[in-house]
């Protein structure tokens, strides 16, 4: 994080408690993820104990505590995506990616999370990486989208790319 | 400046957009629409129309509620038909630039219909049948006004409820609001009125106002959407519900999952305040109304309201035991009034047409209209606002267009984790808070739901149960606990385990968690156990007793099978796809599943070629042919 941005999030008018979510937003916005020293930051600013700030941030869905992937990969398990088969999407990707669900691979390339609907329910079921939206996913379209991804071990295979 | 003037001015922008001699050109790029590629349509319009040496304004606008239909575009050209052209890609583009923006020829072969109304009026298309069901109050602007531009909405006659409410006394708007039977859209279906005016009549002079903008329901988006797609409407209610409860500060509490809609109201909080409809003595009265956008941090009990409270203090996001209710002491201890997006967006229209305008739609117990975003195995996915007392079956029919590649409607889930699954049988339920409770469901706030016969009610039961465990916040035994115990017990039956006893040990649970949890969440979640174990019994004992499952879903008592008759021999796609290797041609050529090796990815079904179509699901497992389970031991 650069000095200029974090004058901005540690700014004295948001030296108080309801501004603590904000802040760690902010920060994961940055960092991508929350880390110990940050959050022990964030306590000493806001002058609260450090189990407070970890006892509200594991609270909530939002927040990680490792760093995520270059490539962020989201399965979406809302109640559309659930219906159309996003289980079965959701095991492919863990399979090809060699990734447990929450988990980053070791060289930083891709991480593996699933989220609640994020609002395209017509074209269930849905992955996203990064900002790519991926519609209508089969277990054989991750390992194509998979592949284009990664051109270097390329199979050869085609498939449609992201729309 | 007075309304009269900002109205005035306005008209007077938008005119100059839309009398003038200048083709428009709307591309819808709400969240669903860019999911379907809408920014890329939007560049190639940009890029097609800029050497044209035609005048072409190319405008980004929200939603329609058409999703299935996404990237939507709107033509506008003087003198000429309004067109809607739907599934735009930027080929499309290039046809439509040639064909209808150059040339005369409005290519309605691409089109999926005219679009009349705007103005003031809704904005519908007339050749569609699902319009004919629809009473639009709350997306009368959706997809067609700009959701940038707050002139667009001014022109329209926004702002002007909020300038009526600030000529009268704060009685007088409660009244009228109370007038119009106005429930909250949030779920409950509380009135608004009688909750404005608790809020009004309680001592303090500190007031807030709270926009529930968290959607928590996994398979609904209509505030999403109304954000996305009209901001202002949200805005200037409210602003009159601050007026009425006598608060000067309100908080819209959105979910961080929501970028577009952030980035909206954000413009659209800047433009208000510079117009003087928002911040210190607006519309040149006393009123002092400021907004704030708190983002939520993705809880799903963050939408109950002392819980989100809770959140907005920076706290974790635990639910209150009530009363006292938030419009007697919520935020910081002050007299907190709590809305939903489409409870607050409703107020300008209701001010501005009177409580007798709106209490005159819909039916005499739950007046106006309802918005739900239907979605799951219907033709019409998207949005649809009916007026209160229309029934299931006009949704999923008439508006949903039944369902989809002609398979069976087996049921309807209202309300998401927290309501329930409704049956055929029940398809004629009027939607009014009342109806729908009484038959095990809840309005909730919206999200509705189609399953058909490929879905299995256990595992539906099963996938909702499991987002209230993963969800409950762990203040309250029964729910933390409960939850877990109807999961396991679910779990179970996937799996083809448990007894017909289990069946009642389940049903106690999931009453005694309703009957003792602290909030909504933990009483409201064993609705889809209860729903679908009095409506689809039969299913959970398929499971049990015969170790089937009806719908091929649960996959311990699924097996992938190879038809014999219509495998191809010389195609390999199954071979290839299969991660677990384990498909191997028999003695024929004939491709057959190994059922020791499968782990039911469900590859082999999705990459046989249509027109073979030879893989198919068997439950129970026991029906594939003794013959064909297992590679035969190699000599
Ligand atoms: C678990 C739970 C989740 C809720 N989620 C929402 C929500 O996403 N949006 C909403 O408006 N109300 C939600 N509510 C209802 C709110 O508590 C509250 O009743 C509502 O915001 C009041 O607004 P209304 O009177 O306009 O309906 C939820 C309630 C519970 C118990
Ligand atoms: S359920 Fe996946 S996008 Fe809505």
């Amino acid at each position: 994080m650069d000095t200029a941005r974090k004058a901005e999030i540690f700014n004295e008018g948001r030296r108080q408690r309801r501004h603590l979510i904000d802040i760690l937003q902010d920060i994961q916005s940055c960092e991508g993820y929350l880390s110990r020293e940050a959050m022990q930051e964030v306590a000493a600013f806001l002058s609260l104990p450090p189990s407070a700030v970890w006892g509200v941030a594991t609270f909530y869905n939002q927040f990680r505590f490792t760093p995520p992937g270059r490539n962020p990969v989201r399965v979406c398990m809302g109640t559309a995506c659930h219906l159309a088969g996003g289980q079965l999407v959701l095991e492919a990707m863990a399979r090809e990616l060699k990734l447990e669900i929450g988990a980053t691979s070791e060289d930083r390339e891709f991480s593996l999370e699933r989220v609640a609907c994020i609002g395209c329910c017509a074209l269930a079921p849905v992955v996203t990486i990064g900002e790519s939206v991926y519609p209508k996913m089969t277990p054989p379209r991750v390992e194509e989208i998979l592949v284009q991804m990664k051109p270097a071990e390329g199979r050869g295979k085609s498939g449609d790319g992201p729309t | 400046m007075t309304i009269e003037e900002l109205f005035r001015q306005a008209k007077m922008n938008r005119d100059m957009l839309y009398e003038g001699r200048i083709t428009h050109v709307l591309v819808g790029t709400a969240t669903c629409g860019r999911a379907a590629g809408a920014m890329a349509v939007l560049e190639a319009f940009r890029r097609e129309t800029a050497g044209s040496g035609i005048d072409v304004r190319v405008t980004e606008v929200g939603c329609m509620g058409l999703c299935s239909q996404e990237p939507l575009v709107i033509i506008i050209k003087p003198d000429n038909l309004t067109v809607c052209y739907h599934h735009v890609t930027p080929q499309i583009v290039h046809q439509l630039v040639e064909g209808y923006i150059l040339g005369d020829d409005p290519c309605l072969d691409l089109a999926l219909g005219t679009v009349s109304g705007g103005d003031g009026s809704p904005v519908i298309i007339p050749e569609l049948e699902s319009f004919e069901r629809q009473q639009r109050l709350l997306l009368r602007n959706s997809g067609f006004n700009s959701p940038l531009e707050i002139d667009h909405y001014i022109a329209c006659g926004g702002y002007a409820g909020l300038a009526n409410a600030l000529k009268s006394q704060t009685t007088q708007v409660i009244e009228e609001i109370e007038r119009s039977g106005l429930r909250g859209r949030g779920g409950a279906g509380y009135p608004t009125g009688a909750k404005l005016r608790a809020c009004s009549e309680a001592a303090g002079d500190s007031k807030y106002v709270i926009c529930n903008a968290d959607e928590g329901d996994p398979g609904a988006f209509m505030d999403r959407v109304l954000i996305e797609s009209d901001p202002h409407a949200l805005l200037e209610g409210m602003a009159i519900a601050g007026f009425a409860a006598g608060a000067r500060q309100g908080y819209i509490y959105v979910r961080e999952e929501y970028p577009l809609a952030i980035e909206r109201l954000q413009r659209a909080l800047a433009q208000a305040a510079e117009k003087g409809v928002l911040g210190s003595g607006i519309l040149g009265s006393q009123f002092d109304f400021h907004i704030e956008i708190v983002k939520g941090a993705g809880a799903f009990v963050s939408g109950e309201e002392t819980a989100m409270i809770a959140a907005i203090e920076g706290r974790r996001s635990w639910p209150d035991q009530r009363p006292p209710y938030p419009a007697q002491s919520g935020l910081w201890d002050k007299p907190t009034l709590v809305n939903n997006v489409k409870t607050l967006a409703l107020l300008p229209q209701i001010i501005r047409n009177g409580g007798e305008w709106f209490a005159g739609m819909g039916t005499k117990q739950c007046s106006g209209t309802a918005l739900f975003a239907l979605a799951g195995k219907l033709v019409n996915t998207g949005l649809a606002e009916v007026p209160m007392g229309t029934t299931l079956r006009t949704l999923v029919y008439d508006i949903g267009g039944g369902i989809r590649n002609g398979r069976q409607f087996k049921g309807v889930q209202i309300g998401g984790p927290s309501g329930g699954c409704l049956p055929e049988s029940l398809l004629d339920t009027p939607i009014d808070f009342e109806s729908l409770k009484q038959a095990g469901a809840v309005m909730g706030s919206g999200g509705l739901i189609v399953m058909d016969e490929d879905n299995c009610m256990v595992d539906t039961a099963r996938f909702f149960t499991d987002f209230s465990r993963r969800e409950s916040c762990g203040k309250c035994t029964p729910c933390r606990i409960g939850t877990c115990q109807m999961l396991r017990m679910l779990e179970d039956f996937t799996r083809g385990q448990g007894t017909l006893q289990d069946l009642d040990t389940l049903q106690s649970i999931a009453e005694d968690i309703r009957a003792t949890s602290l909030c909504g969440l933990g009483r409201m979640s064993p609705n889809p156990v209860l729903t679908t174990l009095r409506y689809y019994r039969a299913e959970y004992e398929a499971h049990i007793l015969e170790k089937r499952c009806p719908a091929r879903v649960c996959k311990d008592l699924t097996a992938y099978y190879i038809l014999p008759e219509k495998c191809e021999r010389g195609c390999d796609h199954c071979v290839l796809a299969c991660p677990a290797e384990a498909i191997f041609s028999d003695g024929q050529g004939l491709k057959v599943v190994d059922q020791v090796k499968c782990t039911k990815c469900g590859s082999c079904e999705a990459v046989c070629p249509p027109e073979y179509n030879a893989v198919v699901r068997l439950s129970p497992v026991s029906l594939v042919p003794a013959g064909r389970r297992t590679r035969p031991e190699t000599p």
